[in-house]
């Protein structure tokens, strides 16, 4: 039995990230590289990149490149989407630990849903949606 | 610091109640909370209201909440801690006490859930990650992101998908035996195995509902536990709160939680006591995954050993240490903001022995645990009650 209730007014909300001082990664994945940060005073690497070092708070940060090779950690499949991607057919979702030592958080394509395991080899590779969003996702590593 | 004890409960009925607003919701839990507590809204002195918002409609809950209830000039705060916002709300009114700022104090955990569909609170709970991390190209969901957490236990310590199964049908037999719970209905081992998959390997019956509900508790004083003559206290005898990194990636392990283990030593050891002095524990069992990490994290096992607890059946009423003997976040439902505060509720009634018939647990030293965990694990707070 449904209930009476009054509709509210509609809220639409677009938040905008500033990125000025991560530019170097988004502008990186348009030229098929993934960056990470460094700091240049206590050696700790970042990803996803960061411009403050939260090891030893210093701010002088320099970007490396991540080989993007890595071992998946953990996975999972996902069925019932979210409102945002709801037009999105199901995806998998990895974590996975890169030979550089950061662990990072993307999708796994390319590869049927039995052949994926934990300890799998992956690549993390750039990549520029057909909407022009800047993203990343793991292949398997051949 | 000083004494504190919970002298008053109550909770509204949990499930979706179109049938009630955000306020009225509360008044389910207040007017109850206060009567058993014997004092009146003008007693109070400060009121930490736990929940989250976003699915409801009012952006300043604690005060349309506290005006509703008769509770305008008392001291307000709204608390979060995500899906811990009832403990922190808790633990915000224990200290008030504690610190001899405050005699007597209301603490509210509320959360209204079905004012919007599905999928849009699938979207909400999926950014409360790391947004620009997790969802902005990932789209993450609560169940995917405790999902990955089963995927690496059920890898490292062979944890079956039946396991966890028989978490939801244990906490659907307890939740069947409250009349306050979502759902009070037994469900079977294969009607848990054959649900849909939400999020692999995590099934419909392996996640929490989206849930409406309320819970409120009264904390006073020694002091005032002896002015009002209250004959069953309950003592909040030991707290502990920790937290972890908002990215999942960033995490020491996904075989439990490192904020669980952290809380619940410090809880322990301020109440100077151990997981073998239990009588009964309510744990975060958002998903089945979830109860049995717990059970890892907070020391009833040892780590990698919680699908054997749920196995042989020693978290159920005549086992070693019962759990979730109100159905868990699992069958009594999942209202965030008011879940720690409801489980405030179920362990005083457990301490007084006063459950429903057939989810009493027998009591022996008189101590219970909560554990109340926010996102993944983000946030994390154990209470320890003693009577």
């Amino acid at each position: 039995m449904s209930m009476p209730s009054i509709r509210t007014r509609p809220l639409t909300i677009y938040y905008d990230v500033p990125i000025a001082r991560t530019e170097k990664f988004w502008n990186g994945i348009k030229e098929g590289k993934i960056y990470a940060t460094k700091c240049k005073k206590c050696g700790t690497l970042y990803f996803p990149p960061v411009a403050d070092c939260a090891n030893c708070f210093s701010s002088d940060m320099e970007w490396v490149e991540l080989s993007g090779e890595g071992e998946v950690e953990t996975f999972t499949h996902i069925i019932v989407r979210p409102a945002s991607f709801a037009d999105e057919p199901p995806y998998t979702v990895a974590i996975a630990r890169l030979k550089e030592g950061v662990r990072v958080l993307a999708w796994l394509t390319g590869a049927k849903k039995t052949e994926i395991k934990v300890g799998m080899p992956v690549k993390l590779e750039a990549k520029v949606t057909p909407e022009g969003r800047l993203t990343y996702e793991f292949k398997p590593l051949k | 610091m000083r004494k504190v004890a919970v002298i008053g409960v109550g909770m509204s009925r949990f499930g979706v109640r179109t049938d009630a607003n955000l306020v009225e919701l509360s008044f389910e839990a207040v007017k109850p909370a206060l009567e058993d507590a014997g004092v009146e809204p003008k007693d109070i002195e400060y009121v930490p209201v736990g929940t989250v918002g976003f699915w409801y409609e009012e952006p300043l809950p604690a005060v349309v909440i506290a005006e509703y209830n008769g509770l305008t000039t008392k001291g307000l705060v709204r608390c979060e801690a995500a899906c811990a916002s009832g403990s922190s709300a808790l633990l915000t009114g224990y200290t008030m006490i504690a610190s001899g700022l405050a005699d007597l104090c209301l603490v509210i955990g509320i959360e209204k859930m079905r004012e919007i569909d599905t999928r849009m609170v699938m979207e909400l709970i999926g950014r409360a990650g790391y947004y620009m991390w997790e969802f902005e190209n990932f789209g993450m969901t609560f169940p995917a992101y405790y999902a990955m957490h089963a995927t690496a236990h059920m890898a490292k310590y062979g944890t079956t998908e039946e396991d966890l199964a028989m978490v939801a049908v244990k906490n659907h037999k307890y939740g069947a035996l409250n009349p306050y719970a979502h759902f009070q209905k037994a469900i079977t081992l294969d009607e848990a195995l054959s649900s849909p998959m939400i999020a692999w390997p995590l099934k419909l019956y392996d996640c929490c509902p989206i849930s409406d509900g309320a819970a409120a508790v009264v904390l006073a004083s020694e002091d005032k536990v002896k002015e009002l003559g209250v004959d069953t206290p309950v003592w909040i005898a030991g707290v502990g709160y920790s937290s972890d990194t908002a990215n999942l990636s960033k995490r020491v392990d996904y075989v439990g939680l490192r904020s669980s283990v952290i809380a619940a030593r410090q809880a322990y050891k301020m109440a100077g006591v151990g997981p073998e002095d239990l009588d009964v524990a309510t744990v975060h069992d958002c998903f089945t995954i979830a109860e049995i990490m717990a059970y890892e994290d907070i020391g009833l096992c040892k780590k990698g050993e919680g699908a054997t607890l749920i196995r042989e059946g020693q978290t159920e009423i005549g086992g070693k240490i019962p759990v979730n003997l109100d159905g868990g976040l699992k069958a009594k439902g999942h209202p965030i903001g008011a879940t720690g505060v409801a489980m405030a509720v179920e362990l005083v009634k457990q301490l007084r022995e006063s459950a429903e018939k057939g989810r009493q647990a027998p009591m022996k030293n008189y101590i219970a645990l909560a554990h109340n965990v926010g996102g993944t694990g983000h946030y994390c707070y154990v209470t320890i009650f003693r009577r």
